[in-house]
Order: C-alpha cells, then sequence, then structure tokens
C-alpha cells in the first residue's frame, strides 16, 4: 500500500477507482505522514483530519455507487491564502491568524467538485510575500531536501508537502513566482496558468492585477488533471475570462517534433549558478532529442520586470492591505487610545517586517508627485515588456531558461538583504506582468542534492502546450521521480 | 461697497441611483433596514471577494449624459480613492478619477437676474457610498452600519458658473428635477438619495477667482441658499477686513445657521488614487448607448418648447411644468380629456394644474402620483368652466368637492348636487337686476351722479341676489343697459 499512498495524483485517483485502497485508508495514511513531518517541515498551518476523514468517507460512497467525479477521494491541501469555508485561512499572518471564511474559492469549489478531499493548508510567506516562506507568522518551512534549506517561497507549505509526498497535489498563488520558484527549489512540477484563466475570488489578494491560482503536482499528467477542476469562468471576478471549457490534457502525448524553444540571453547571462545552468543546458538538449529546435530570441526589455514589478506589486498591496485594520474582523490591538491608535497599534503588531516593507514602499509610489514617476512608468514597461514576448513568440513556440538562479539557500542566508531574496524572483516575475502562462519542471540537481527547475513560458492559453512539452519531457527523464529522503 | 464683489459657485451633487442592487455587489440598496442586514461580502469588504460592477447604475450614468447632452465616454476607468475609516471597510472607495464616464454637458437654469442660463458640467462620475458611522446610539464607542456601503452614486460636478445662491438653488432644483425626469434617482433628500455639496469663493469684478471654500452637509435647498449667503458674507467680511480666505472645507450648521471649518486644505490626505485592478475599463459600446437613447422620455427643455410653440402656453407656465416630469404628465392627459387643444383651454389647464392642483398638493404634501383627483376628473370641472355653466369663483368650490372624494370626483355631479350652475339666461337675470333696482334707489341715484363705486355695489347685490350663480359678465351688461 505504501507505494499507492505516495503515488502521484493519477495513480492514486486510479487506485481508488480500481478499489485498491479507499479514500479513507489513504487519508489516514497521508495525515499519519503529514503530522510525522510537520516538526521537520512545518509544511501545515492547519490539517483538517476530522473534516478530511469525512470527505474521504463521502468520496469512497461515491466511488462504490460508481458515479464518482475524476479525483474522487484523492487528497490535496490548499495554500492558507485561499478561503476554504469553515476552515482557517490565515495568510501565514498574525494578522489573520484566526479568520475562518464563510465561503470557498471558486478553486476550490472546483476541486471539490472533482471529488478531492481537502486534508489541510499549507504554511506560506505572509501574505504571499516572500521567495524564501521565511516571513510566515507560523514559522518558516523547511526543504524536504535538506531541512537546513528555503522550499522557496510564497507557497513554500504546498511545494514542501507534494515534494515530501505528504499529498500527490497541491494549490498555490503565484504573484512574481511563487508557484514555479518554489517548485523549482523542491524538485516537483508548478503551474502559473494565464491570468483570468482561474478565478481569484475567494484568494486574499496581494497584488490584482498579477496574482494567479495554480498548482503544485510531480508530474505534468497530475498539474493537469488539476487545472482542469480549477479553470473556468467566475461571473464575481471581473478578471475572470469567459472562454470555451478545454480540456488542459488533450495535447499530454503529442511529439515535440518541430517544437521551436526560444532561448532569450537575458536568462542565460551572469548570476546564474553554473550547476543551475549546466542542468537547463542538458535539459534542452534532451528536448533536441524529442524533435525541439532551439533559436536564439531577445527580450529587450525583460531585465526591468524585477523593478517594475516591486512597484506595481507593492502598490497594489499596500490599497488591498488596507482592509486588514482591526475594525471587522482580523487582529486588534488590546489597548489603545483613540482610532488612530487602534489603526496603527493593530496593524503594526499584525503585520510582519515584510508585509510593512511593501505597504511602505506601496504607499510611497502610489504618492502625489509620485504617482507618474513610479506607478504609471511602471505600468508603461510592462507593456513594453509584454510587446517583447509577443515578439519572440513570432519566432518560438515556447521559451525556456531557469526557473531560479540559483537551488535553495540556507535558511537565514538572505533573510536580512531584500534585493538579494527578490533577485529569486529575476525569471519568473515577466510571465506575471504580461499574464502569461509559465510552468517549472525538475530537471536536475546540484552537487549538494538540490533540486533545479527549468521554466518553460508560452503565450496566453497555452496551458496545453506547456502541459504537453513537461509531460514529454519527463516521459524520457526520471528527475520527477526522485524522491527526498523521509524526513520523519 | 458689497455690489463691486462677484460670488462664484461650483456644486457638487452625489445622486443615489434607484438600482435594486449596489453598485458592485448584490445586496440590496432600499432605505432603511436594520443595520448590517443589507451588506455582502463584498460590502464588508470580507478577504478574498472581488466587486462587480451593476450595468444598471452604468446604464443610469448613460441616461444622465444623455439628457445632460454631455460626452459619454466610450471608455472609463474605476480608481480606488485611499484612506482609512471605519465606515470604509476596504480601506478605500472604488470611484472614477482620471477618466469618468460622462463629460461636460450643461443643465439650463432662469437666473432671477441673468434670465435664461446654461450651467456647464465638468463631469459625472459613477461611485460608490461609504458606510454610516453612528456616534450617538452607543455609550463611548462608534457603531458601524455598512448597509449604504456601495451604494451607487453618480457625482455631478460643476462648473463655477453660478454667480448668486439664487442661481445655485434653481441649478441645485433644475438637477434635482433632471435626475428625477430620466428615472435614475428618487431625489429624496430627507433620506441622502440627492446632496450638494458648494465651492463657494468671492471677487472684486473682474479679478481672477478667489480661494475657494466647499460647504458640505446641504440637505435641503433652504439651507444650500442660507449657507451660500452666510459663506458670502463671511468671506466678504474677511477680506474687506484685510484678512485672506484659507481653501478649507466647511460643513452647514443649521440651527445656528452659519458655516463652520471642518478641515483646512493642509490637512488633506493623499488619496493615493490609481485605477482598481479588480475592475478591466469600463467600455461602452454605441449601440447601448442607442438603446438608452431610444428609451428616454422627452426632455424638459425640449417639451418646454413644445409646449410653448404647439401649446401656446408662456415661457413661465412652460417652464413650471417642466419643473416636474409628473405634473406635466398630469398636464398632458387633462389636455388630452379636455379634448380642446386651442390655446385658451391649454392655458385654463395649465392656470389649474400650476394654480389650484399644485397648492392642494402641497397643503396636503402629496406627489402627484397620489392627488385624489386624476386628470380626467380636473378635465372635468374646467370643461364646465370653458362652456360657462358655473363660474371661477363655483369652480374652486367644485374642486375642493373633489379633491375630497364627493360624488366619485364626478365634477357634473358635484356641480347638480350643489346646485352650482351659473345663471346665463338674461331674462332672469334681468328680472333679478329689475328687482335689486328697485330695491336701491339711492345707490341708483348715484351711480346716476357718476359714481363709479356704486356701479359696483349694485353688481354686488345683484351677484349675492342670484347667490353667486349669475353670469357676472352678463349681470354687468343688462345692469349698464338698465341704468341708460
Amino acid at each position: 500500500m505504501s507505494d499507492v499512498v505516495t503515488g502521484t495524483l493519477a495513480q492514486v485517483a486510479a487506485a481508488l477507482r480500481a478499489k485498491q485502497l479507499s479514500s479513507v485508508e489513504l487519508t489516514r495514511a497521508l495525515l499519519a505522514r503529514v503530522e510525522a513531518a510537520q516538526g521537520a517541515l512545518n509544511a501545515f498551518v492547519t490539517v483538517d483530519a476530522e473534516g478530511a476523514l469525512a470527505q474521504a468517507r463521502a468520496a469512497d460512497a461515491a466511488l462504490a455507487e460508481g458515479d464518482a467525479p475524476p479525483l474522487a477521494g484523492v487528497p490535496i491541501a490548499h495554500k492558507d491564502v485561499i478561503m476554504t469555508a469553515g476552515l482557517k485561512t490565515t495568510c501565514g499572518s498574525r494578522m489573520l491568524a484566526n479568520f475562518t471564511a464563510p465561503y470557498d474559492a471558486f478553486v476550490v469549489a472546483g476541486l471539490r467538485k472533482a471529488g478531492t478531499v481537502l486534508i489541510g493548508k499549507t504554511n506560506m510567506d505572509e501574505f504571499a510575500m516572500g521567495s524564501s516562506n521565511e516571513t510566515s507568522y507560523f514559522g518558516p518551512v523547511r526543504n524536504p531536501w535538506n531541512t537546513e534549506y528555503v522550499p522557496g517561497g510564497s507557497s513554500g507549505g504546498s511545494a514542501a508537502a507534494v515534494s515530501a509526498r505528504l499529498v500527490p497535489g497541491a494549490t498555490g498563488t503565484d504573484t512574481g513566482g511563487s508557484i514555479r520558484q518554489p517548485a523549482a527549489l523542491t524538485g516537483i512540477c508548478g503551474l502559473k496558468p494565464t491570468y483570468g484563466v482561474c478565478s481569484r475570488y475567494g484568494l486574499v489578494a496581494f497584488a490584482s492585477s498579477l496574482d494567479t491560482p495554480g498548482m503544485f503536482a510531480r508530474t505534468a499528467e497530475d498539474c493537469g488533471l488539476m487545472l482542469n477542476a480549477m479553470a473556468g469562468h467566475d461571473a464575481r471576478d471581473s478578471t475572470s475570462l469567459d472562454r470555451d471549457r478545454e480540456d488542459y490534457m488533450r495535447e499530454l502525448s503529442g511529439s515535440l517534433k518541430g517544437l521551436r524553444i526560444g532561448l532569450p540571453a537575458e536568462y542565460f547571462g551572469s548570476g546564474i549558478d553554473s550547476e543551475v545552468a549546466a542542468a537547463i543546458d542538458a535539459a534542452l538538449a534532451e528536448f533536441r532529442k524529442l524533435g525541439a529546435t532551439t533559436v536564439d530570441i531577445a527580450l529587450p526589455n525583460v531585465n526591468l520586470s524585477l523593478p517594475v514589478y516591486y512597484v506595481i506589486a507593492p502598490a497594489e498591496a499596500s490599497s488591498n492591505l488596507s482592509r486588514f485594520d482591526g475594525v471587522r474582523y482580523g487582529h486588534r490591538a488590546e489597548k489603545y487610545t483613540d482610532l488612530l491608535d487602534m489603526y496603527k497599534k493593530s496593524r503594526a503588531e499584525g503585520f510582519g517586517a515584510e508585509v510593512k516593507r511593501r505597504i511602505l514602499v506601496g504607499t510611497y509610489v502610489l504618492s502625489h508627485g509620485y504617482y507618474d514617476a513610479y506607478y504609471l512608468k511602471a505600468q508603461q514597461v510592462r507593456r513594453l515588456i509584454a510587446g517583447d514576448f509577443q515578439r519572440a513568440y513570432e519566432k518560438c513556440d515556447v521559451i525556456m531558461g531557469p526557473t531560479a538562479p540559483s537551488t535553495a539557500f540556507k535558511i537565514g542566508a538572505k533573510a536580512d538583504d531584500p534585493v538579494q531574496m527578490y533577485l529569486n524572483d529575476i525569471f519568473t516575475i515577466a510571465s506575471n506582468l504580461t499574464g502569461a502562462p509559465a510552468m517549472s519542471i525538475p530537471c536536475g540537481f546540484d552537487r549538494r542534492g538540490l533540486p533545479i527547475g527549468v521554466q518553460v513560458q508560452g503565450n496566453y492559453f497555452s496551458e496545453a502546450k506547456l502541459l504537453n512539452v513537461a509531460h514529454q519531457y519527463q516521459m524520457v527523464t526520471d528527475w520527477h521521480q526522485r524522491a527526498p529522503k523521509e524526513v520523519a | 461697497m458689497a455690489g463691486a464683489w462677484e460670488v462664484v459657485i461650483g456644486l457638487e451633487t452625489h445622486a443615489q441611483l434607484s438600482t435594486a442592487s449596489k453598485i458592485f455587489s448584490g445586496a440590496a440598496t432600499a432605505f432603511g433596514a436594520a443595520p448590517n442586514t443589507q451588506a455582502a461580502a463584498v460590502d464588508i469588504a470580507l478577504p478574498g471577494v472581488l466587486p462587480v460592477l451593476n450595468r444598471g447604475a452604468v446604464e443610469r450614468a448613460i441616461r444622465f449624459g444623455l439628457a445632460v447632452g454631455a460626452t459619454i465616454n466610450r471608455r472609463s476607468v474605476f480608481a480606488r480613492k485611499n484612506y482609512f475609516y471605519p465606515d470604509l471597510p476596504k480601506g478605500y472607495q472604488i470611484s472614477q478619477y482620471e477618466i469618468p464616464v460622462v463629460a461636460g454637458g450643461f443643465v439650463p437654469i432662469v437666473s432671477p437676474t441673468r434670465g435664461s442660463i446654461r450651467i456647464a458640467l465638468t463631469r459625472a462620475h459613477l461611485e460608490e457610498d461609504a458606510g454610516k458611522s453612528l456616534h450617538e446610539d452607543f455609550h463611548g464607542m462608534t457603531g458601524i452600519d455598512l448597509n449604504r456601503a456601495g451604494t451607487p452614486l453618480l457625482e455631478i460636478v460643476s462648473e463655477p458658473d453660478m454667480r448668486s445662491s439664487d442661481e445655485a438653488v434653481a441649478y441645485a432644483k433644475q438637477l434635482h428635477a433632471l435626475v428625477q425626469w430620466v428615472g435614475i434617482c428618487d431625489g429624496n433628500m430627507q433620506e441622502g438619495s440627492f446632496r450638494c455639496d458648494a465651492n463657494v469663493s468671492v471677487r472684486r469684478a473682474g479679478e481672477p477667482l478667489g480661494t475657494r471654500c466647499e460647504i458640505k452637509n446641504l440637505n435641503s435647498f433652504r439651507f444650500m441658499q442660507e449657507a451660500i449667503e452666510f459663506e458670502v458674507r463671511r468671506q466678504i467680511a474677511l477680506i474687506e477686513d484685510g484678512g485672506r480666505v484659507v481653501q478649507e472645507t466647511r460643513l452647514y450648521d443649521p440651527d445656528r445657521h452659519e458655516t463652520r471649518s471642518m478641515r483646512s486644505k493642509e490637512d488633506a490626505q493623499d488619496y493615493r488614487y490609481f485605477p482598481d485592478p479588480d475592475l478591466p475599463p469600463l467600455v461602452i459600446a454605441e449601440d447601448w448607448i442607442a438603446r438608452v437613447k431610444s428609451a428616454m422620455p422627452e426632455l424638459p427643455e425640449a417639451l418646454k418648447h413644445r409646449l410653448m410653440q404647439d401649446h401656446g402656453l408662456t415661457e413661465y407656465d412652460a417652464t413650471l411644468l417642466t419643473a416636474n416630469r409628473a405634473l406635466v404628465d398630469y398636464y398632458g392627459q387633462a389636455v388630452k380629456a379636455l379634448q380642446a387643444g386651442d390655446a385658451q383651454s391649454n392655458k385654463l389647464v395649465a392656470n389649474w394644474v400650476l394654480g389650484e392642483f399644485s397648492a392642494a398638493l402641497h397643503k396636503a404634501e402629496l406627489g402627484v402620483a397620489h392627488a385624489p383627483a386624476s386628470a380626467a376628473q380636473l378635465a372635468g370641472l374646467l370643461k364646465r368652466i370653458a362652456d360657462g355653466t358655473i363660474s371661477g369663483k363655483a369652480a374652486k368650490d367644485v374642486f375642493d368637492a373633489m379633491w375630497s372624494g364627493e360624488h366619485g370626483g364626478d365634477a357634473d355631479a358635484i356641480i347638480a348636487a350643489k346646485g352650482l350652475t351659473q345663471i346665463s339666461d338674461s331674462g332672469a337675470i334681468g328680472k333679478i337686476v329689475d328687482d335689486v333696482l328697485a330695491a336701491n334707489p339711492a345707490i341708483v341715484a348715484e351711480v346716476k351722479a357718476g359714481r363709479e363705486k356704486a356701479f359696483n355695489a349694485l353688481v354686488g347685490k345683484v351677484m349675492a341676489a342670484s347667490r353667486g350663480k349669475a353670469n357676472p359678465a352678463q349681470v354687468n351688461a343688462i345692469l349698464k343697459s338698465k341704468l341708460q
């Protein structure tokens, strides 16, 4: 049974359907793994054993009836920034440490409908702000490959949970790389779909024009299974796209013969760890063997992604986080003298340092007299960057490069240097600015045994193509099958 | 020296749009519900929920734009106005900032000093209302009612085109009538559905604009007039005393009849406006505008000119009638029921609708829709005035009876029951005249001596003898001929 328990999402779904084991058995086994790993990894903020078992029993009943939905009985986890009815949603913050949402997010509802069993909520950087999962009020998450190292962020808990085989799949959110970077650092797949493909309804907003729900799993196939359940139009999100439903797995088995892979010089310059560069080169060689060709492309403005991001994201965050004022819900200071004092103390106590830093930056760039120079200019450059990509896609089908410039770093190594920390997202941010989909696929390890990810970016609505590219690669490589040593 | 001063006024008006639900949520907008019972997740700013624009609010904005001859911007943008206040749950208000849905336009008014003029509009934009802070109900604490949070508003901004409190009030009244006319706002000022802020400054004629003060809390036309007049006196006195007007927001206190400082420009917050990333730009297609246009009622200006040209009404009557859509509709129904259509009959209808009928409504504090006398019933009465059946004086009695619902409001039945039919038979009148002349030889002698007043006394006696029913014109003529 133990192999089945740690199988991929597709494998456990098939095993459940074949009655090799029940969802209750599977759920109990994974709950035990979660509990055993919690001390070492700190991947979860909330574990809902009782609720999960109730859902598992219901799934078993549906499976017995024979009319079960595609992911019936498959345990998953949600990042703690995504609303789950009746279960705490903390955003990794003291501000919402005791907040329980009265409703399900759109993607949560979709995965429920698909039959998944919700095991718990995963730890994360506070309000999804961070690249190492060290800013969580509930303590850092550790990398299953080496617990002295960070798992990446902000969706570090989901990444660690999937990497350590605690769940076969988990949701995440990606605002500047928060799915792809931790996926790379923990050796699993992470997909950020096109902005608007998955509704943001029920995501606690960090930067509304960039926030994108997505998922972690070990295989491209699993990502496709989850995306099929998570995508769709939602009238409650004005930025949700009203498109025909599609099967994101329809192209999985297609050949990569003739695939044109664009290689931007900007993604292969200095500042990239040599072992990462070597792993990417090896992956590209693998793709050429599969029939793909590579073509040099230019993204002349992409180097401006990081500064543009660090204007737009904090600006939107400074406004989005205003609602956490201690008036209606969330943390309120115990002692205060008047309204202003209540605001100040509640927010000073409720938010951590990184969140405060971004609120300050965001407030500054939106201020009278600075707006044009910062926010407006950043939006203009954002359009230039999007233009670069559109020109590039005239010459290629997908763009590849490293997901992150280096493998995981030690906990604490960059905690006091925000700029070094921000540089981790240098390759992932552009697709948040453009809204196009991107994915990280495991493609090797460094000499310390820490995973490396290759990023595959595509044009708008090319999710099926990205999954096809990743799947074909996974058919001829086994990086995704390598598991970290059991931490418990 | 007050004559040397010129007053400059611009108004900002918040009209609450008459949608059933809020501008960004499905919660109801009805007034007077128990606190926080009409607040959806979006209105209380629960984390994770998002605004979805109410098309009905946009449609009303388009209607307004068409009514004032403005440009409907085909693309407008919602922005966030950021500030902290307990009754502002998101910590920002969603409002249109750089690109409003309606640009330009004008409102025609009649100024007591300048005649018919146009007050230009700068813009009108959509935004959401905030909630309410209840400071009195809880000892040492403030209650928050979020029922009003997210209520759709159209903020209508005028140019500083008004030169007196009279003009400001005329504009506000005209705008108030217009938003009701086109059915976008119920106009209820007590419930806050129509709120005005006035920007007031003074300057000596020919000089550049003076520093302005914004006066808030003008929830009646009377308060607006008083507040502006107080503010103008205050500013002139200040300058004449060698002082300087400071740009600030002032609050009108209707109990003390004065404005007082609320906050100065130095305290003004930096609202850090930026486009709301949760809402794509509002794009209005041509065919939407065309559909709204085709469903628009005839506008007051056009109707006014039609009433003057086709109905032969004076500009004064036409202006008064078209100040209120229900009233002019009532007029139109009465004209139709009267089946006359000539200028004289139309004038009779207008006189009664603007006179007795409006006075009765005012006295009973009723709207036209709730008038106890229908237009057809009033026409029944006017018919009897026109054909001479009853005198003007008797008609007022009939109207009163009609208003009270006597005889089902049927004019003929009331006239018959009260015996008010006018005597127009010259033989019958002649007999009464003969009796009066015989009974009053002294007065007859005075008339013959050339005293005009004495003639009137005889007319009065004849009318009294007929118990008011004799046709006065005939009484005059017969008396005259018999006294010659």
